[in-house]
């Protein structure tokens, strides 16, 4: 997609980016000079602890991947909110206050408090290691895909530019994400997706999205036979058909130039309708439907081809209430941009065509996780929605980076009360997500090669200024995040691998030393997976880290907690069983494959989501270790 | 590694009645959340049956989750705050 670059549009965000950068370094500097970087923690309101929280936590994934998920997928996109919010029920009804009572300081000194073990040790840097670079993965993909309509650079410049000044940040200042500027980001985000939602519905639904929406071409055709299909239109020429998964593509000639269309068939009457196709030559060249990317053919999509309003067919509903808005999609019909990708000679081309969905069907569980019978769904298919339901539940009170963040509240009581605050913010945001993403999916905004775009250029439609606010915070909760997971990462292996599994002697000057070099070499890693994963939905990749964390952390924190009986090599077992489970599982899904480049349908295993096989392998796992060496318990004295 | 709680607690009586609750709090919602995949897989049908105002299941259960999630955490503090007030001999905190 190629955008019209909006000065006032970089303006406002270089000001809102500079404004939360200026206080993460204002901050760091005046928590540098007290004894405890973190002791101005305990001072600070439990309310405004709890937003931060939510901060902290409705990262790229939550604003950019669901949003996006729901514009292309609707209701299952909704399913990532619903989940990660449970995960937090787990976080404080189970885990926060106990884990917290450990009175340690990162998630690998709260696992091995009762053991001082070797292997607790190094397995839970390991994992905190990984979750962490595979929490890091979306936001990078994610800063990536905001510059590009922002300001106008290529995805690979966005990754560089996140990675760089968090690498400076973190290299020069330590932890910059203070809980104040946590704070302000949180209440901002929330603050502005409301006035984004209060936009949607204002705006209510439209059969024509805006002024200089495209108006999709269609064109009757004459079928022969199944693959012969001829234009009564003399001003087309027939190119080239191809069927792909029984649907007939035709590639036309209009103007000199090609453009693929779709056969449908409805009433006894074909038609040829319009779609959008992406083709790359056998030399490389790509062409947007037809033409290179400067002539700007290529454009956002996403419309209503009918609204139903108090069961009268209308043009408008004019604005609506949160209610009548959900009511009112569920009657209509929405025309979503499905992909399907194959070759023409030696070119391959990537087609989206219109797929005339019923509102229904959006508002309920079923367009990406196929449950139905009616729609061909297999056990897989279910399994990997139940694989996925089960991740997001529990991943989230298995994320170190959150768990860290009960060791910086002053009391247990401060802890629960914040983590309620986090709750409530975090669900009002989710419920927002829903209107956000059916916003996104009906006005015309929708940029095909990437979901996560779709609330910011959603903002868009609606003037430049929210467009530039909304996109400079989802830059900024990017920073602050990828901040967080950099210093977690360095932490596992400056502290938790080197200090405490190796222990090397080091002065406090070279522990830092250690920890400034990790965050640097993980930056760059981060740098280059951010770059591979182009395109793939950043809810889809937390996802994944979820179900790594979910595997390889929840069933040590839960049993260390609730079994007496449990081990330590128990736990380092698990984690590892956990960690190899997942990872394997994900390399192997069809996601992946597609993402080699390899037909998805060849992927040895036919789920996308892990965790139904890897969270019980490794409960699995920690109870039998446990259990076979218990002996190693019996010299140990647990009464505490 | 730079997390540090400011100030470390005193024992506190109530964490094992606390505990328990949070438990079974625990319990209850996993069985709503479970009824909600449940349904999803079973009979996604219903998924799409309309219910109270208009709204259909899927709409009314998945805002339902999160409210719950809202409401329950508020019902779990005032009972662990009630339940560290009394056992620990505090003078109630605000």
């Amino acid at each position: 997609m190629i955008y019209e670059v909006s000065n006032t549009a970089i303006i406002i965000f270089l000001f809102i980016v500079g404004l939360v950068l200026g206080l993460s370094f204002y901050f760091a500097r005046k928590t540098k000079s007290a004894e405890n970087y973190f002791a101005a923690g305990g001072k600070i309101h439990w309310a405004v602890n709890g937003i931060a929280f939510a901060g902290d936590y409705l990262s790229a994934a939550s604003f950019l991947g669901i949003c996006g998920m729901i514009a292309y997928s609707g209701y299952d996109g909704f399913l990532y909110s619903i989940g990660y919010l449970a995960g937090w029920v787990v976080a404080l009804f189970l885990v926060a206050e106990p884990l917290k009572k450990l009175g340690k300081y990162t998630f690998t000194d709260a696992l091995d408090a009762r053991f001082n073990s070797k292997y607790i040790k190094l397995t839970a840097s390991l994992s905190t290691l990984i979750v962490s670079i595979f929490y890091l993965i979306p936001q990078m993909v994610g800063a990536g895909d905001l510059v590009v309509p922002l300001l106008g650079l290529p995805h690979w410049m966005g990754v560089v530019i996140v990675g760089s000044i968090v690498i400076f940040i973190v290299a020069t200042a330590g932890m910059t994400s203070t809980t104040y500027v946590q704070f302000i980001k949180g209440a901002l985000l929330v603050i502005f997706s409301t006035i984004l939602t209060i936009y949607i519905l204002q705006n209510g639904l439209n059969l024509n999205p805006s002024d200089n929406y495209h108006k999709f071409a269609q064109t009757e055709a004459i079928v022969t036979s199944d693959t012969i299909v001829n234009v009564s239109d003399p001003s087309y020429l027939v190119k080239a058909t191809k069927v792909v998964d029984k649907m007939v593509f035709v590639k036309l000639e209009k103007n000199g130039s090609d453009c693929w269309y779709k056969l449908n068939t409805k009433d006894g009457k074909s038609t040829l309708d319009e779609m959008v196709d992406i083709t790359v030559t056998s030399e490389g060249e790509k062409l947007y439907n037809g033409a290179p990317q400067s002539e700007k053919k290529f454009y956002q999509v996403g419309h209503l081809s009918k609204i139903i309003v108090d069961g009268k067919e209308v043009d408008k509903s004019g604005p609506l209430g949160p209610f009548e808005f959900l009511k009112t999609i569920e009657n209509s019909e929405i025309v979503r941009f499905s992909k399907k990708t194959f070759t023409d000679g030696n070119n391959k081309i990537t087609v989206w065509y219109q797929n005339i969905t019923k509102g229904n069907d959006v508002v309920r569980p079923g367009l990406l996780y196929k449950l139905t019978k009616a729609v061909g769904a297999t056990f897989w298919d279910k399994l990997n929605f139940l694989s996925l339901m089960l991740a997001l539940f529990l991943g989230t009170s298995a994320l170190p980076h959150i768990l860290i963040r009960y060791y910086t509240v002053s009391s247990p009581r401060a802890a629960r009360k914040s983590t309620i605050v986090a709750i409530a913010a975090i669900g009002f945001f989710y419920v927002l997500t829903l209107y956000m993403g059916l916003g996104s999916m009906i006005n015309g905004v929708i940029d095909v090669e990437s979901s996560n775009m779709s609330a910011p250029l959603l903002a868009k439609s609606f003037g430049v200024g929210i467009f530039s606010i909304i996109s400079a915070i989802a830059f900024a909760t990017v920073l602050g995040t990828v901040s967080g997971l950099i210093v977690a990462s360095s932490g596992a292996i400056a502290h938790d691998f080197i200090d405490k599994f190796l222990q090397v002697k080091m002065t406090d000057k070279a522990k830092v030393k250690a920890g400034k070099i990790s965050a640097i070499c993980v930056g760059l890693f981060a740098i280059l997976l951010g770059i591979f994963f182009k395109g793939m939905n950043v809810s889809f990749l937390v996802g994944l880290a979820f179900a790594v964390a979910a595997s390889a952390n929840l069933p040590a924190i839960l049993f260390l907690l609730f079994w007496k009986k449990t081990t330590a090599k128990g736990i380092a077992s698990s984690i590892i069983v956990g960690i190899v489970s997942s990872i394997g599982l994900i390399l192997f899904s069809p996601t992946m494959y597609d993402k080699f480049g390899l037909p998805p349908h060849t992927a040895p295993i036919p789920l996308d989501n892990p965790g139904i096989i890897s969270i019980p392998l490794a409960v699995i796992t920690i109870v039998v270790v446990s259990l076979l060496t218990q002996k190693d318990n019996a010299t140990k004295n647990f009464t505490k | 590694m730079l997390h540090e709680p400011s100030e470390q607690s005193g024992p506190d009586n109530a964490s094992e009645k606390k505990a328990k609750l949070g438990v079974i709090m625990f319990f209850i919602y996993t069985i709503v959340y479970a009824g909600f995949v449940f349904i999803g897989l079973s009979k996604p049908e219903l998924m799409g049956l309309k219910s109270l105002g208009g709204l259909n299941i899927a709409i009314l259960y998945g805002f339902g989750l999160i409210a719950l999630a809202i409401i329950m955490g508020f019902i779990y503090n005032y009972f662990c705050t009630k339940l560290e007030d009394k056992m620990n001999n505090n003078e109630p905190q605000k």
